[in-house]
């Protein structure tokens, strides 16, 4: 598809480039749909496919057990009534935030570097939220009973009880996963035309061009384009915040202390991010070295991925530190000795083991040096994800576990049936991305396209 | 179907000689394919033909005529006689006939209520039960009986679960294989004879506690004919040291009654007055009604000195944790200080407590009654009594009666003794279990198997059955006919509330079969006694009425006006030193001495003080436990007197210092699928000769671990004001003490307007300062609202049922803490946090401010759960109902949902009965007065401790008691405007012993 011959009108001043020198549009073609359409599948995509498959199964067979015999199966018990359910919800719908942020708010910002990494942090979006689907509804006491939360005409008379946060919960989550996966869907339409000219194969012809939708690449068709994702990012946008924040709900209008705080949405929306953007480096970072895209994502990617982390880590830092502030400040004994019990009670190691990924680690990205790093930026991402993780833990099974009245207090453990849960979900995500690195093309080529320096981006033609 | 000539069809056919050749050319001339499925197919027989025709119903062939209206009837007549054969898994064996003219007052729909009584260890407790369709399904007090007065306890409320129990022993077997009564009764016969001719010699009959005055006699008229029998009576948990000291104390032996509801001070020397006593209910209710702060008599004070915590020590003003063998020294200690007996007093550990008791009961002569635990040796009760003589308080607070219990002719040991030594040919044992009940040291087994004829009436096929030639199903206390007294002897005639379901018989039964009469009902016997005690003269309105109310008036034995007999210190010896560990045996507050062990429902109560389920445990005190270094759940081995027994360990605060406590009832080996495995058997190191405490006892760790099933590990209140309490003077300063602590939202803080009530408002009141912990309410909710029995698994992951809980809180250091309890209902919040969670609108408020929830609209997310401050909800994380038992589905109430898996459930105030006392008020066209409804908790109180009713209703109990001073909810600051409210505790300190 040679249509495109508007220039790119910006030129990059940085030290790093979004995209390496020397790429033509040509090239930047050639790479990225070359993953999809030419390249045989690699052989370490077949065993990281089967490998996420079989724990995907591990997924089936835990929600298999658990419709038959119940949801006694998880540790959930009285007083906790929520645990890995909820942990893992949280962990996925917070994962799933960098993608739209980065498509969205980066979009309306116009910061351009974004490009590279937008589409598969959409993917990573739509497939966590896919995992974290799976959470709301099988949590309950009975899953077949599950869409009484929506509402929907019905011979019983009775529509879902408003007032409570999970109906919020369900249309907040339902609504951004629908306009996540028309936002990637659409952005990648020119994409799929151009992988519809250059398909040889005719499966891959027709896969393609049922998907494209009779993209030609006309200038009205461009003129739609752009209005159609302008549209669906200023739509996206309020959803970033809302989703979170009408997660943060759930505990925030609970009154248990330690979910009955007004830092809820800002503070969970900011852990959000912070957890996203810790999932786009740990799948990037590994990505550009397989399918040796260096070029595209750059370290420069890298480099602000890792300031957005350093930034929204101190939010998240800024919330921990108002939580122990307030506790105090209040005079409210439930919420001090929930304090003193994060800090010192049963679970403490949980909670100084979440400070030190959460607050301290993301510390060390203060220096260029090590935001440089490839390896310890690496590192760095997944000790967040494992503290963002644990940051849930505290909030709710940690918060229930000793609440208004001790003669009810508890302990929560997770058993197996919890964890091969929490585990098929990875093995979901994993299969998915796989899926979508084979079939689709990962980065936005059209949009690289327009990055590339006009004096390059001509030269080779 | 066997009709003689649907067979016959093809048998004639198969007779008829068959012709090969004219088959086969048959077959080869046929066009097309053939089919034929036998060679007289082929043939074409016409018996073959007659049996095709015939392969259906005989008459089928004349049905394809077109119907007639006759015919049709018939069909119609005959399909839904079929559908009703079909219908039914089992048929009934008996005849059933329609009620062509209905019983009075019998209405499908609606319960009618039987009195009856339900002894444990002989001692009865007069009920009132509750029975749906014949099916009995809850138990109630008898409010006119003088040992219930409305009330019962917890072994009463879980009677019904025992009654449709699947384990239980279910007929009559022969050395292990299936015989039948008549089977047993003709056996009876023979071995009648055989004894008749050698006088009895070698015939024994071994008995639990008997106070039923027709068993009694029917064992003493058959003595009376083989004067070469013996009746050993063994009684586990056995009142034999109350009897023993009051004849060391008076000359002969009798048994205490008090009138708690005069002492103003009581003192417990190890008394489990509102525990273990036969007369706990009563005492409780007594007890309450002389503890009304605001009463102008002032309270009661009660002083509990006792080795292990008890429910009675739990409600103590002054609690001393005191080593059992330490009680009698300090028995003695307070009989020298008020002069009762001579001195020198014996040296004790709490001198201050002697002169401090001695004080209050000397100011309170005739008003103060003293009383001593069964578990205390004889000694004790001859000077607590010496002391009552001495304080005018024998005929007053303390009254004597004649032991209730029948006379014997041989002690347990005497009879092991002559097992073992082969004069024993045949031994009966009516009830019991002794095999798993005898203490070790008597070597019961090994004796049991010199008898050559053990014959054994029990009503489980356990650990003595399997070891019996002839083993005799027990028909269940509801289902059977007979007698028995209470404390005070009063006599209840025990009327069954169903026949029979297995056909169970009971000792009545067995006992006249042997004396030849084993067509006689019991029925039949207990009349007969009765008839024969009125002279003749007992007329059928007297034995209606005698049945109706539950009791025969007047039957209660007479106080005996006895003087202390003169040298009555003369004979008790010197005090027991001790040594080392003292290790105690008390039977558990739910199984009992293990014939309750296969019940759910007292399993998985949690024990009153530890609040222990579905185990027993080695219960140490804080200091011995440190001294040796064990921690919770590890597995200890106790050792005593050459024998040694493996247990968990379970650290209780208030144990004394030197004590540890074992429960018996565990560690059953056969016993049904409840019982089998749970716990460790402390009757394998216990004696005999002191059945409830020896010295001497040692313990070691064995490094295992096991884990225990407890619900509320949490002892300490954590400085919250949860449970509320002020010293009397505190109280009579400030009466609104407890009002005065925290401070909730302004009422008139919403911008929204109060919802008006303007029917009914339901709430609920507890007095903090009546309840005792004693768990009946506890178990009369599961009773009531079929609240499913989760399993020890369970319980440790903290998933158990109960509706309403007793959290139970230590106060103070952990050798001698004070101990309160308070039950948690659901609160019927009026701002429910639950209910706004709710995605699906299961948890909603109803106009009259109850707190629903709608089962079948529930999806379990469990939000309203987790939302809940008081934690009062309860989740079905798996199908914990058992809907495969078929004999449990008699059990439920039909006026209460059966919850599936997935649900969430709760207390709902008993919202059948309010319904059902609505429907009664609406069809006289009237309001539902107060006390109409009374919810299963409330019912079975002892001490009255929960109130119930309308608040709208100014003059209800419960609205007055909302108004009292001591009124006051729990975390009213988070604004949740609880309707179930709690009055404070209040305290009658002895300030002799306040000071420090």
């Amino acid at each position: 598809m040679e249509h495109d011959e508007q220039q790119p009108s910006k030129a990059v001043d940085t030290e790093y480039e979004v995209i390496e020198p020397g790429h033509s549009y040509r090239s930047v073609t050639d790479h990225i749909s070359a993953i999809v359409l030419t390249r045989k599948t690699p052989k370490t995509w077949l065993i990281g496919f089967g490998v996420s498959f079989m724990v995907l199964s591990l997924l089936l067979m835990s929600l298999g057990g658990l419709l038959v015999k119940g949801i006694g199966l998880w540790g959930v018990n009285q007083p906790v009534g929520w645990g890995f359910d909820i942990i893992n919800f949280v962990w996925w719908i917070g994962i799933g935030h960098a993608g739209t942020l980065i498509s969205a708010i980066l979009l309306l910002l116009r910061q351009d570097w974004r490009t590279s990494i937008n589409r598969f942090a959409e993917a990573m979006t739509l497939f966590a939220v896919a995992c974290a689907g799976i959470y709301p509804v099988f949590h309950t006491g009975r899953p077949w009973l599950a869409y009484w939360l929506f509402p929907y005409p019905n011979t019983m008379g009775t529509w879902p009880q408003v007032l409570s946060p999970l109906v919020w919960d369900v249309f907040a989550v339902s609504t951004y996963a629908t306009v996540s996966a028309l936002f990637w869907y659409v952005g990648m339409i020119p994409d799929l035309a151009t992988l519809r000219d250059r398909a040889r194969a005719k499966g891959a012809k027709i896969f393609y061009g049922m998907l494209a939708m009779g993209w030609r690449g006309s200038a009205r068709h461009w003129a739609r384009y752009e209005t159609a994702s302008l549209l669906l990012a200023g739509l996206a946008t309020p959803l970033v915040i809302s989703v979170h924040t009408v997660v943060s709900f759930d505990f925030a209008v609970g009154i248990i202390p330690g979910w009955h705080a007004t830092i809820f949405p800002p503070y969970f929306v900011a852990g959000a991010i912070f957890a996203g953007f810790a999932m786009v480096l740990t799948l990037s970072i590994p990505l550009r070295v397989f399918y040796k895209l260096e070029d595209f994502i750059t370290n420069r990617h890298l480099d602000n991925m890792a300031k957005v982390m350093l930034a929204t880590g101190l939010i998240v830092g800024y919330g921990y530190m108002m939580e122990t502030f307030m506790a105090w400040y209040s005079g409210n004994p439930y919420e001090s000795f929930l304090m003193k019990n994060r800090f010192s009670g049963p679970y403490m190691w949980f909670y100084w083991a979440l400070i030190t990924c959460n607050v301290l680690a993301p510390q060390i990205l203060w220096w260029r040096r090590f935001r440089r790093n490839v390896t310890m930026l690496f590192v760095v991402s997944i000790i967040v994800s494992i503290g963002m993780w644990l940051e849930r833990f505290i909030i709710i099974p940690v918060s229930l576990h000793r609440d208004f009245l001790p003669s009810s207090w508890g302990m929560y453990w997770p058993t197996s049936w919890d964890w091969m849960t929490f585990i098929g979900t990875l093995g979901l995500f994993a299969s998915l991305m796989f899926i979508f690195l084979r079939l689709l093309p990962m980065i936005s080529i059209f949009e690289m396209r327009t990055i590339v320096p006009p004096a390059e981006g001509r030269s080779k033609e | 179907m066997s009709e003689p000539n649907q067979i016959d069809a093809p048998a004639e056919a198969i007779s008829a000689p068959l012709d090969l050749e004219a088959l086969r050319t048959r077959l080869s001339s046929a066009q097309g394919p053939q089919f034929w499925r036998s060679l007289e197919e082929i043939a074409g027989t016409p018996q073959f033909q007659a049996f095709v025709e015939n392969e259906f119903t005989p008459g089928t062939s004349e049905w394809s005529d077109p119907v007639s209206r006759r015919r049709l009837l018939e069909l119609l007549g005959a399909s839904l006689g079929l559908a009703g054969l079909t219908a039914c898994t089992r048929q009934p064996a008996e005849k059933i006939v329609p009620y062509v003219k209905a019983p009075e007052e019998f209405i499908p729909g609606k319960p009618v209520y039987y009195a009856t009584a339900i002894p444990v260890s002989g001692y009865a407790d007069g009920v009132l039960v509750e029975s749906h369709m014949g099916r009995p399904t809850k138990v109630e007090g008898n409010p006119e009986h003088p040992s219930s007065l409305g009330a019962t306890d917890v072994l009463r409320q879980a009677a019904v679960l025992g009654l449709y129990d699947p384990d239980r022993s279910q007929v009559v077997t022969r050395e292990g294989r299936v015989s039948s009564w008549m089977s047993f009764a003709a056996a009876a016969g023979t071995l009648r004879e055989s004894l008749l001719s050698s006088k009895g010699y070698g015939f024994r009959i071994l008995t639990e506690a008997v106070t039923s005055p027709s068993l009694a006699a029917a064992i003493r008229n058959l003595l009376a004919e083989l004067p070469g029998a013996k009746w050993c009576q063994f009684e586990p948990v056995s009142r034999a040291n109350v009897t023993e000291g009051l004849r060391l104390a008076f000359g002969r032996p009798l048994q205490p009654v008090y009138k708690l509801d005069q002492a103003k001070v009581i003192v417990s020397l190890d008394a489990d007055l509102f525990g273990a006593d036969p007369g706990a209910v009563r005492y409780a209710r007594d007890f309450a009604a002389m503890r009304k702060p605001e009463a102008s008599g002032g309270m009661n004070r009660l002083y509990v000195v006792e080795p292990t915590p008890s429910i009675t020590g739990g409600a103590a003003d002054h609690r001393l944790a005191l080593e059992s063998c330490e009680v009698e020294s300090f028995a003695r200690a307070l009989a020298v200080e008020l002069g009762v007996m001579a001195g020198p007093a014996p040296e004790v550990s709490h001198p201050r407590w002697i002169k401090a008791i001695a004080a209050d009961l000397s100011k309170h002569k005739g008003a103060c009654v003293v009383a001593a635990g069964q578990f205390q040796v004889p000694a004790v009760h001859a000077v607590v009594h010496a002391i009552n003589a001495g304080l005018g308080n024998a005929g007053n607070t303390a009254t004597y009666t004649e032991p209730l219990e029948a006379t014997a002719s041989q002690t347990l040991p005497d009879l092991v003794e002559e097992m073992r030594t082969s004069q024993v040919s045949t031994l009966l044992m009516l009830g019991g279990n002794p095999l798993y009940q005898v203490p070790a040291d008597l070597e019961f087994t090994e004796a049991l198997r010199k008898v050559r004829m053990r014959i054994h009436l029990g009503a489980y096929d356990d650990e003595t059955s399997a070891v019996c030639h002839w083993h005799i199903n027990e028909a269940h206390g509801l289902e059977s006919w007979g007698d028995a007294r209470a404390y005070d002897g009063t006599v209840t005639i025990q009327q069954p509330l169903i026949a029979p379901l297995y056909g169970g018989k009971t000792a009545l039964e067995v006992v006249a079969a042997l004396a030849g009469r084993p067509g006689a009902t019991a029925h039949d016997l207990v009349r007969e006694y009765w008839q024969a005690q009125n002279k003749g003269m007992l007329t059928e309105d007297v034995w209606r009425k005698q049945l109706h109310d539950g009791f025969v008036p007047g039957s209660a034995l007479a106080a005996q006006a006895v003087p202390l007999a003169k040298d009555w210190a003369a004979g008790l010896g010197s005090p027991a030193k001790t040594e080392g560990l003292e290790l105690n045996f008390r039977p558990d507050a739910n199984v009992h001495d293990g014939r309750f062990a296969n019940n759910g429902w007292l399993q998985e109560l949690p024990r009153p003080i530890t609040k222990l389920t579905w185990d027993n445990a080695v219960q140490v005190s804080p200091e011995t436990a440190a001294k040796l270094g064990i921690r919770n759940e590890d597995v200890v081995e106790l050792r005593h007197g050459g024998r040694t027994v493996h247990g968990p360990v379970w650290i209780v605060p208030g144990q004394a210092a030197n004590s540890i406590t074992v429960h018996l009832g565990y560690g059953r080996w056969r016993g049904g699928r409840v019982a089998t495995g749970a716990g460790f058997n402390a009757n394998l190191i216990r004696t005999s000769g002191t059945p409830w405490h020896v010295t001497g006892a040692q313990l070691a760790k064995t490094g295992a671990r096991h884990a225990l099933a407890c619900t509320q590990d949490h002892h300490s209140m954590e400085g919250r004001e949860l449970v509320r309490i002020a010293g009397l003077e505190k109280y009579r300063k400030e009466p609104d003490f407890a009002q005065h602590v925290g401070h909730g939202p302004v009422k008139e803080m919403s911008l929204f307007p109060e919802f008006k009530y303007e029917g009914y408002s339901w709430g609920m009141a507890i007095d903090l300062n009546a309840c005792t912990g004693c768990n009946a309410c506890t178990i009369a909710c599961q009773a009531e609202n079929n609240i499913a029995v989760v399993g020890k698994s369970e319980v440790l992951r903290g998933r158990d049922m109960h509706w309403i809980r007793i959290d139970r809180y230590f106060e103070g250091s952990l050798d001698a803490p004070e101990i309160h309890h308070q039950p948690l209902t659901c609160m019927h919040c009026e701002n429910a946090p639950c209910e706004v969670v709710c995605p699906v609108a299961a948890t909603t408020h109803s106009e009259e401010g109850l707190n629903q929830m709608t089962y079948n609209r529930c999806v379990g997310t469990r939000y309203c759960a987790n939302n809940c401050p008081y934690k009062v909800r309860r989740f079905n994380f798996f199908l914990y109902d058992d809907w495969e038992s078929k004999s449990l589905h008699g059990l439920r109430n039909p006026d209460v949902t059966v919850r599936s898996r997935g649900v969430m459930e709760k207390c709902t105030y008993c919202v059948q009965r309010i319904n059902a006392a609505r429907i009664e008020a609406e069809q006289e066209d009237r309001k539902i007065r107060d006390g109409e409804v009374v919810t299963a908790c409330q019912a079975v109180c002892p001490t009255q401790a929960i109130a119930f009713g309308d608040l709208n209703d100014p003059v209800s109990r419960v609205a007055k008691l909302k108004k009292d001073s001591r009124n006051y909810g729990l975390l009213t600051e988070l604004n949740t405007r609880p309707r179930t409210t709690y009055l404070a505790k209040v305290r009658n300190a002895n300030p002799e012993l306040e000071k420090a």
